[in-house]
């Protein structure tokens, strides 16, 4: 769907390649029956306008309570303790509740899996599109009305008009995710988190969905981190990605780059398990055992219980991001042996 | 079978997704409790109130069952050059540290056999209200269509009478016996019990693992026994629980009205009931059994309260976690 | 691969299944999840079903598995009607059929040890392990057969992980030895890793025990891995079957075409693909379109296909590659363009 006009509300274009979220080793603990343990270490990544970055790893790696820290939205047992996020030259952490309010709820928009769950059931739909135009612009709730209808036409709603005043049960899976797209783009912020936005959604739906997301992003050049499981979808869809195992980040870089040429055992495990290519009967390659437990996350190297070349340095020493050329990084002492492999 | 619409929690465009990592991580951290009573029993301890709250009910389950054995006569004995002696005071001996009514009887020994008379019409008229109203429930819940329908039915008329009239109706024509109350009480409660099992009943048929059941071929009952009841007791025995309260509340009600225990038995609500017209001048006839059914209820409502939480696999990890003030928490500040 | 010569284990002629529904607004009361499904799925083989939320595959496992009666249509398994049984003859047939299910966490009961799950199924069916030892010692042989330890008997669901989950719902599957296991998308909901893991698992299991599979899946890539022929299903009809190599190198319905380009691929090049997006979404079955079923997202949607249902056709060269279309793609169409509503 391609969107013509530009939202009334849209800031003047951020310029190309700006620096729009910097998250420095932030870390997150949470409260648990075996005490306070470490569900996001050290991670540290950047967002550019215009781009997309995506957070690739599997459950419990600790991705989406890297979004949520960066968005606020952690639950009660869990805590940032460490790092800083720092959205258009803001420190995130450092602010008020109230001033968090003010500051990120323009700049920052938040997109979650299931719309359903998202959306309150009790307001109609213009009512909610309007939240942000009546909080944060101070507009009569006809006006706010008004700017949602203009926000649902922008996403591809069709008869917008009448279905302003529809709840979100009347909506299917794939209108109710534009909605939630919608409120999130509603004051043009310049970051948009998107948490596993199509993992719930049939795959003509996802395509549909993404191909809004891009429209949006080269419309107003926002910066896009874009949380999944999903290899394929990462390929087609982001410009960076950064790798998450075990709540910490051990491979990043351009995604072109890093797919086609690994430089962490992870990530070559992870491409290599996917069924492309693989004849019918065939075993995939799979990677043995999985994550470790997050009270059970062990001294030195998160990934060597899996690792095919995991030695007494890996066990002793955990290995820090270093630069390897071209914008990538890698966690991993022998990302050298790996690349000649 | 009972027909199954298409799965109405998937709208087109959309399917189901994956479990939120929050709940997948708790999931993978909550501890394996190896024996299942005496890991309960420790976690009880972890909670303060909910401790005393059990040691409570079972210190009144104790004097009802032994205390009129210990009293002896005590209770009846009247002592007409003792009456409305005043509390706190050993001066009569140490039967009459509660004081004593007007007919000279020591309040602690009527209060400690008046606990079996409470207790005597509150666990049964819960047991059976729990028990029918349950299997009922569950029943009609799973099989839905008209036996849920006859059934919700029949629960609302009962419901909609308000119960006490209804027991002072049915009291004031037949005899107001132990056994008549005890009946009475059940028959009024046994809706809700009806209404919260039909609708957990109901929710579970629909779910993926009684599905499963299903391709095996196993019979309804079968079904309903191996994997209704056990997810829909936990909640029953905490409704259960709240339900002794409002039982003894209401036994009181019915005593105090005078259709409930008649004397010579003697129950809270009665000595209330008894003690109504002295409260200016013996203000303990009165002020100590309503003390008992404060205390009995406040502490079956906090033992609920755990229970409701205790026994939901899902939840229980919320009572393990570590006491607040040993987390050393840094600001974000303190940390580089 | 098995003998095409043989007859096929299960066989489905013009099945079709009706919901009755409170009215819809055109006053339609009749919900037709299934219409008129012909499927066939032969011994040791992988039958894979493809569709979107919506099209019906739900109902199609729910009865193959004899949850659900039919309204009309013909089912041979192995030559029988399961539906025309009673009692202990259909009791045993149950046997034959079994599920594995979508949601590692849904589909075990949190309340039973691993054990109990496995064998659940032979408390109903007494006559298999009748002594407890027997069926102990069952339960040991199932774990290890997918790759768990026998020592995890007595565990309950929350100490594993999804991917150990959903073994556990293998091995639940495998308990009555059946012939056919229906997979109803059983790696959705696990990780990468894990993912490939399961799969080479299923893959061994059939080499070993020969059983077939009727493996749901909306992940293309998954379904390319593992199965022998697709049937590709929308709004409760199957528009396009054939085997695994014919779909999806050569597919023939525009829909399959949409799947194909839609899903997205590893190997592409970010942004550069030209994809066909559908426009709209699948109507609802309470309301579908005159005609094809397909035409309000089609592209190649003409009159014709609004008036006249399309009878399944095949290109010259693969008879058992069908698809129900009055314009199938041919060879060399460019199923590439970009296809966008205006």
């Amino acid at each position: 769907m391609t969107t013509k006009t530009r939202l009334s509300t849209a800031p003047p274009r951020l310029a190309e390649d700006e620096v729009v979220l910097q998250v420095s080793g932030l870390d997150v603990d949470i409260d648990t029956p075996k005490g306070v343990l470490r569900a996001v270490n050290d991670v540290s990544f950047t967002a550019y306008s215009g781009r997309t970055i995506a957070l690739l790893g599997e459950s419990g790696c600790g991705k989406s309570m890297t979004a949520k820290a960066i968005a606020g939205l952690l639950d009660p047992v869990a805590h940032v303790t460490g790092g800083s996020v720092t959205l258009a030259g803001t420190d995130l952490a450092a602010l008020t509740p109230r001033q968090r309010l003010k500051f990120a709820g323009p700049e920052l928009g938040i997109v979650f899996q299931d719309a359903l769950t998202a959306l309150n059931p009790v307001y109609t739909v213009g009512t909610q599109l309007g939240e942000a135009f009546r909080i944060h612009h101070g507009l009569s709730a006809k006006t706010a009305k008004a700017k949602a209808v203009e926000l649902m036409g922008h996403v591809g709603i069709p008869q917008p008009e009448t279905r302003v005043n529809s709840y979100p049960h009347q909506f299917s899976g794939g209108m109710r995710q534009r909605i939630l797209i919608a409120m999130a783009v509603a004051l043009s912020p310049r970051l948009l988190i998107a948490d596993e936005p199509t993992t719930a959604l049939d795959v003509t739906v996802q395509a549909q969905i993404m191909d809004l997301l891009r429209s949006l992003r080269a419309e107003s050049r926002m910066a896009i981190v874009l949380i999944t499981h999903d290899l394929a979808l990462v390929a087609e869809e982001a410009d960076t990605v950064a790798v998450m195992y075990a709540g910490n980040v051990i491979e990043t870089g351009p995604v072109r780059e890093v797919f086609a040429e690994p430089h962490h055992p992870y990530t070559k495990g992870l491409l290599d398990s996917v069924p492309v290519g693989a004849e019918r009967g065939d075993d995939l390659t799979s990677i043995a055992g999985s994550p470790p437990e997050l009270h059970d996350i062990p001294a030195g190297c998160v990934y060597q219980s899996r690792c095919p070349l995991a030695t007494a340095l890996c066990r002793a020493e955990r290995p820090a991001l270093q630069a390897t050329g071209d914008g990538r990084e890698v966690a991993c002492h022998f990302w050298k042996e790996l690349a000649v492999a | 079978m009972s027909p199954q619409l298409p799965d109405p929690q998937l709208p087109p465009g959309g399917r189901a997704i994956a479990p939120p990592s929050t709940q997948a991580m708790t999931l993978n951290v909550v501890e394996s409790l190896p024996d299942k009573k005496a890991s309960l029993f420790r976690l009880l301890l972890r909670d303060r109130f909910a401790t005393v709250a059990a040691v409570v009910l079972v210190l009144v389950a104790l004097t009802a069952v032994f205390g009129p054995v210990l009293m002896g006569d005590l209770a009846t004995k009247q002592n007409l050059s003792a009456t409305n002696r005043p509390p706190f005071s050993l001066a009569d001996g140490w039967q009459f540290f509660l004081g004593s009514d007007s007919l000279g009887r020591s309040m602690l020994a009527r209060l400690v056999v008046a606990t079996r008379t409470t207790l005597s019409v509150a666990v049964p008229a819960v047991l059976i209200s729990l028990l029918i109203g349950s299997l009922w429930g569950v029943w009609a819940g799973y099989h839905r269509g008209r036996r849920e329908t006859i059934s919700m039915r029949i629960g609302d008329v009962i419901m909609s009478f308000p119960s006490l009239l209804l027991a002072v109706v049915v009291l004031y024509v037949f005899n107001p016996s132990i056994a008549n109350i005890v009946l009475i009480l059940a028959l009024t409660r046994i809706p809700i019990y009806l209404r919260t099992a039909r609708a957990e009943s109901a929710e579970l048929q629909s779910r993926t693992f009684v599905d499963a059941a299903r391709t095996f071929g196993t019979a309804p009952n079968a079904i309903i026994r191996r994997h209704v009841i056990p997810v829909v007791l936990p909640t029953m025995l905490t409704l259960a629980t709240l339900e002794f309260c409002y039982v003894m509340l209401a036994e009181s009600s019915l005593s105090f009205l005078g259709i409930g225990i008649q004397p010579p038995d003697v129950s809270w609500g009665l000595m209330v009931a008894q003690g109504r017209q002295y409260l200016q001048t013996a203000w303990w006839l009165s002020l100590f059994p309503g003390l008992a059914i404060v205390i009995t209820t406040v502490a079956a409502n906090m033992l609920a309260a755990w229970l409701r939480i205790a026994t939901d696999p899902a939840q229980r990890w919320r009572l393990t976690l570590p006491r607040k003030r040993f987390i050393a928490r840094l600001s974000p500040k303190e940390v580089k | 691969m098995p003998d095409v010569a043989e007859a096929p284990l299960l066989d489905i002629r013009g099945l079709t299944k009706n919901f009755h529904v409170a009215s819809a607004k055109n006053g339609n009361n009749v919900l037709c999840a299934l219409d008129k499904i012909d499927l066939h799925v032969n011994r040791g083989e992988t039958l894979g079903l493809v569709g979107e939320s919506g099209c019906g595959k739900s109902t199609l496992a729910r009865t193959l598995l004899m949850l659900e009666r039919p309204d009309e249509g013909s089912f041979a398994f192995d030559g029988v009607d399961p539906f025309t049984l009673k009692g202990k003859a259909l009791l045993a047939w149950r046997r034959r059929v079994q599920m594995v299910f979508q949601d590692p966490f849904a589909s075990l009961n949190s309340r039973m040890t691993a054990g109990e799950i496995i064998s659940e199924p032979w408390l109903t069916h007494r006559d298999l392990y009748p002594t407890a030892a027997a069926r102990a010692a069952r339960v040991r042989e199932l774990l290890m057969l997918v790759g768990l330890r026998a020592s995890d008997a007595g565990k309950s669901p929350q100490e594993f992980s999804g991917g150990q989950r959903q073994r556990i719902g293998i091995a639940r599957a495998l308990a009555l030895g059946p012939d056919i296991i229906v997979l109803d998308e059983p790696v959705s909901a696990l990780d990468l890793s894990v993912q490939a893991q399961v799969l080479n698992l299923l893959n061994d299991l059939q080499q070993r025990l020969g059983v077939a599979y009727i493996f749901i899946s909306h992940d293309l890539s998954v379904v390319r891995h593992v199965a022998d022929r697709v049937a590709v299903m929308y709004l409760g009809r199957i528009i396009e079957t054939g085997t695994a190599e014919q779909v999806f190198e050569r597919p023939r319905h525009p829909y399959t075409a949409a799947l194909m380009s839609a899903s997205p691929r590893l190997d592409a090049v970010e942004g550069r693909r030209e994809r066909i997006v559908l426009r709209g979404e699948m109507p609802s079955p309470l309301d579908p379109p005159s005609g094809c079923r397909f035409r309000t997202r089609c592209w190649k949607a003409t009159d014709l296909c609004a008036t006249t249902p399309p009878l399944p056709s095949s290109p010259a060269g693969e008879p058992d590659h069908l698809a129900e279309c009055h314009h199938p793609m041919e060879l060399g169409e460019d199923s590439g363009r970009l296809a966008r509503a205006s």
